[in-house]
C-alpha cells in the first residue's frame, strides 16, 4: 500500500498503517511523529522526513527511512529494525531493549541512552557517521557501534558512557583525547570482540552499499563498564 | 570493632517470668536481634540491630516482649538533637549519603489537621446515607468543553477515555521490587474487588498480574523498566512518572542485589544489574517534550487509555501543572512531600518539596483561573491518612486521591522506616522468600478491602452531614472547609476562611 502523507497528521497516518497491509510505502513524509508506534509485523518504507519518536515501543516492525529522522527514534524499542539513510536527531534508541537501528549518517546527543539487554534480547545501534555528546549514558546492555566513516572530527562528543553499567560501545578509528568516566574502560577490540559485531557491520555495508573493506580498514576500540553497580558505595543506612 | 558512637535507640524489654524460651522471636526477626543461649537457657538480645518493627512483639505467644525507647540520651540540646548528632557520626564513619525510607517524618505542619469540615444545621438538611443514595463514584480524565450533537440532534460521544472509580481513592505507585509479590497481589485483588486501581510503579508488571489489568495503572519512568507494548496495553491507564513527593528532583535506584529472579524478569534487566532511573527523562526538557511522550504512549495504545502525569509537589507546582494540563495528559497526579518511598536520601526526603494540601489548592485555583481545569483530573497523594483527609482533599479540588503508606499499614506495615534494608519483617518491603510469605495475600487483600469499604462509609457520612449526596458536588467546594490556627497567607493559598468566619 502506498500512503501519501501530505496533509495527514500522525493519528490518521498511523490509523492508515494499522489497516493491515504488511508492506507500506509512505511518500512525502514531513515531520509526522510517532510513526509505527508500538507496531509489529509490518514493513514500512518512508520517503521524506519522519518526525520525533519514530518507531517508539516498536515491537517487530521493519522501518526504512529514505531521508533523515528526528529525535527519539526507536524510543523504548523492543524488537524490529529501523534503517535510516540520513542522519538522526537526539536520543535515538532511548532505553531500547531489543531490535536494531542502522543510521548511515550522524546521530545527535544522547544516542543509546539507557539501552539495556535482557535475556534473549540484544539491542544494537550502528551509526555510520559520528555521535554527539552523552553517547550511551546509563547504558545497561546492548551494543552501540560508531563508525565515523569519512569523519575528520572525533567520532563521539563529550561525556560518553556516563553512568554506563552494562553493554558495550564500539568506536572505529582514532579516539585520541576521548575522556571517559572512571567506571568505563577502553581497549583495542580484539578478534573475539570484532567477531561479535561482524554480522552487524556486514549488514550495515549491505544496507548502505558501503564496501566492507572500507569499514574494516581502521581499528575499533571497545568500551565496557567495570561494574554493574556504579553507585554501590554511595549510601549509609539512616 | 572500632567505636562508632552509635547507641541503640530501643531496648528490648523481655519479661523473663513470661518467656517460655519458645524462640519465636529469634526466628521472626530478620535483623537477628534475638538469640538463645543454650548453656544458661535464656534469651539474649542485641538491641543495636532493632528497628522497632514489632514483629517479635506481635508473635510472642506469652506477650513477654515490648520494645521501649531507650532513655539513654545525649546531653539535651534543642539545636543538636539526637538525630542530628547521629547522622554526623554515620556520615563521618562511612562517607555515605544518608538513605532513609517512608515519608518525611519531620515536624512540618500537617494542614489536614488544621482544616475542619462543615455540616448542615436547620437549613439545607443533612442526608442520611443509610437511607438515601449517595454517589462516591468518580470518572478521571479530560472532560469535554461542550455538548456536541450530530445533524439529527442526537448526542455525539466526544468523551475521551476515562477511568471509572467506585470511590475516589486509588493505590499509588509502588514497584514490584520495592515491595513484594504478595503485597502486589493484595493490592491488585483489592482494586478489582473495590472497583478502583492500583499502580505498578516503575518496575514492570509481573506476568501473573496481567489478569488484573482492568484495575491496573502501568507506570513509565525514565529507566523504562519493563515497558513494552503488551505492558502498555495491559493497563487501564498509563502514568508517566516525572517525580515523586518523597524525593523530588532525583531518580530511583534499585541496587543490583535486589534484582533477582522475577524482579529481573519483570523489569526486563539482567540479574544483579542496578536498576537506575535517573531524575530526568532524558528526552523531556520542556512541556512540548512531555507532550511528545504523552502522545507517543497514546499512539502506541491507539488513544484507548488516559495518560496520567505524576509530579512531585514543588515550589512552582501551579505553573508546572498548568503546563501539564496543556500537554495532552488526561490526569495530573501530585505527590506531596510526606509521600512514602522505599528508599530516598534523607536530606532530600526531609527538606525538598511542599505539603500536598497547599500544592493541590494552588493547582486547582490556577487551572480554574486559566479556564483549563476540565482539561485534566487531579489526583492528590502524599500522605492521605484517613477518610477525612480524602474529603478535605476533594473539597480542595482533587478528583481522587492516591494512598500508599496507608495501604501498607493495612497490610501490616509498622512504619519502622527501614524498607531500604530489604529486611521487612512484615513481608512487604522485601524480596526474601521466607519473609515475603509472611504476608498472606488472602488476608492482605481482605484488609485493604475492609479499610476502603470503611472509608467509603465514612466519606458518605461526612458528605451526608454537609447535605451533599454526590462527590461531584463536593469537588473544589471550599466553602465546606474552615481553617484553624492558620495565618492569612495559608488561608489564602488554601482558599478557605478561618473557623468562625
Ligand atoms: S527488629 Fe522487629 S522483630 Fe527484631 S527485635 Fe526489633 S521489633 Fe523485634
Ligand atoms: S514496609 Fe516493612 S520495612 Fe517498610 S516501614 Fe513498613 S514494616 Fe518497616
Amino acid at each position: 500500500m502506498i500512503i501519501d502523507a501530505a496533509g495527514r497528521d500522525h493519528r490518521s497516518l498511523n490509523e492508515e498503517i494499522r489497516k493491515g497491509d504488511s508492506d507500506i510505502t509512505i511518500n512525502g513524509c514531513l515531520g509526522q511523529r510517532f510513526i509505527a508506534s508500538g507496531m509489529d509485523n509490518v514493513r514500512i518504507l518512508i520517503n521524506g522526513t519522519p518526525g520525533n519518536a519514530l518507531g517508539a515501543y516498536l515491537d517487530g516492525a521493519d522501518i526504512l527511512v529514505r531521508g533523515n529522522a528526528q529525535d527519539a527514534a526507536g524510543d523504548t524499542m523492543n524488537e524490529g529494525r529501523i534503517v535510516i539513510y540520513g542522519n538522526v536527531g537526539d536520543a535515538a534508541g532511548y532505553a531500547m531493549r531489543g531490535g536494531e537501528i542502522y543510521i548511515r549518517g550522524d546521530a545527535g546527543y544522547r544516542a543509546g541512552i539507557h539501552m539495556k539487554a535482557y535475556s534473549g534480547k540484544l539491542p544494537v545501534m550502528v551509526v555510520g557517521g559520528s555521535c554527539g555528546s552523552f553517547l550511551g549514558e546509563y547504558q545497561a546492555g546492548g551494543m552501540i557501534i560508531v563508525l565515523g566513516l569519512d569523519k575528520e572530527r572525533p567520532v563521539v562528543g563529550n561525556f560518553c558512557g556516563t553512568g554506563m553499567h552494562g553493554g558495550r560501545i564500539y568506536l572505529r578509528g582514532d579516539i585520541e583525547g576521548l575522556k571517559l568516566p572512571k567506571q568505563v574502560s577502553c581497549k583495542k577490540a580484539g578478534s573475539d570482540e570484532m567477531e561479535v559485531i561482524e554480522k552487524y557491520l556486514v549488514e550495515f555495508s549491505q544496507l548502505f552499499d558501503v564496501p566492507y573493506e572500507k569499514i574494516a580498514d581502521k581499528e575499533f576500540h571497545v568500551l565496557t563498564p567495570d561494574t554493574h553497580n556504579p553507585y554501590k558505595q554511595l549510601y549509609v543506612q539512616n | 570493632m572500632p567505636v562508632d558512637f552509635m547507641y541503640p535507640e530501643y531496648e528490648i524489654a523481655r519479661n523473663d517470668s513470661r518467656c517460655i524460651r519458645c524462640r519465636v522471636c529469634e526466628r521472626q526477626c530478620a535483623n537477628e536481634v534475638h538469640s538463645y543461649e543454650e548453656s544458661g537457657n535464656f534469651m539474649l538480645s542485641d538491641e543495636s540491630k532493632c528497628v522497632n518493627c514489632h514483629r517479635c512483639v506481635s508473635l510472642c505467644p506469652t506477650r513477654a516482649l515490648k520494645i521501649v525507647k531507650s532513655d539513654h540520651c545525649f546531653k539535651e540540646n534543642a539545636n543538636w538533637n539526637q538525630a542530628a548528632i547521629k547522622e554526623i557520626y554515620k556520615q563521618s564513619g562511612s562517607g555515605g549519603v544518608l538513605l532513609s525510607s517512608m515519608g518525611n517524618p519531620e515536624r512540618y505542619p500537617v494542614y489536614w489537621d488544621k482544616m475542619l469540615i462543615n455540616a448542615s444545621q436547620v437549613t439545607n438538611p443533612s442526608i442520611d446515607p443509610l437511607r438515601e443514595p449517595m454517589e462516591t463514584k468518580v470518572f478521571l480524565g479530560k472532560k469535554p468543553e461542550r455538548i456536541e450533537r450530530g445533524p439529527d440532534g442526537s448526542l455525539r460521544n466526544n468523551l475521551t477515555p476515562q477511568l471509572e472509580l467506585a470511590m475516589p481513592v486509588m493505590f499509588s505507585a509502588m514497584s514490584y521490587g520495592s515491595i513484594s509479590y504478595n503485597a502486589h497481589e493484595s493490592l491488585a485483588r483489592a482494586s478489582r474487588e473495590l472497583g478502583i486501581f492500583y499502580n505498578t510503579g516503575e518496575g514492570g508488571l509481573h506476568e501473573d498480574f496481567y489478569q488484573y489489568g482492568e484495575n491496573t495503572i502501568v507506570q513509565v519512568a525514565s529507566g523504562r523498566f519493563g515497558v513494552h507494548r503488551e505492558y502498555l496495553e495491559a493497563g487501564a491507564a498509563i502514568e508517566i512518572k516525572m517525580g515523586q513527593g518523597a524525593k523530588p528532583g532525583i531518580g530511583g535506584h534499585l541496587p543490583g542485589e535486589k534484582i533477582v529472579g522475577d524482579i529481573s524478569k519483570t523489569r526486563m534487566i539482567p540479574e544483579g544489574s542496578d536498576a537506575i532511573s535517573p531524575a530526568p527523562h532524558h528526552d523531556i526538557y520542556s512541556i512540548e517534550d512531555l507532550r511528545q511522550l504523552v502522545f507517543s504512549l497514546k499512539e502506541a495504545t491507539q488513544y484507548k487509555k488516559p495518560v496520567i502525569v505524576k509530579v512531585a509537589a514543588v515550589h512552582n507546582i501551579a505553573a508546572i501543572a498548568s503546563g501539564i494540563a496543556r500537554s495532552g495528559a488526561d490526569i495530573i497526579a501530585i505527590d506531596g512531600f510526606r509521600g512514602g518511598t522505599g528508599a530516598a536520601p534523607t536530606r532530600i526526603r526531609d527538606n525538598v518539596g511542599i505539603p500536598i494540601e497547599l500544592a493541590l489548592a494552588s493547582v486547582d485555583a490556577r487551572l480554574r483561573d486559566e479556564g483549563i481545569r476540565n482539561n485534566v483530573s487531579l489526583v492528590a497523594g502524599g500522605s492521605i491518612r484517613n477518610s477525612a483527609d480524602v474529603v478535605k482533599a476533594i473539597a480542595l479540588g482533587a478528583d481522587a486521591v492516591y494512598i500508599a503508606t496507608g495501604a501498607l499499614l493495612a497490610l501490616g506495615c509498622h512504619l519502622c522506616r527501614s524498607c531500604q534494608s530489604g529486611k521487612c519483617n512484615w513481608g512487604i518491603a522485601t524480596q526474601r522468600p521466607e519473609l515475603v510469605k509472611r504476608l498472606n495475600p488472602d488476608m492482605g487483600f481482605r484488609r485493604l478491602v475492609n479499610l476502603l469499604t470503611a472509608w467509603n462509609h465514612e466519606i458518605k457520612e461526612l458528605m451526608g452531614g454537609m447535605g451533599i449526596n454526590s462527590i461531584e458536588a463536593l469537588k473544589g467546594n471550599r466553602l465546606m472547609l474552615r481553617g484553624t490556627g492558620l495565618n492569612e497567607n495559608e488561608l489564602g493559598i488554601l482558599g478557605i476562611s478561618h473557623a468562625g468566619e
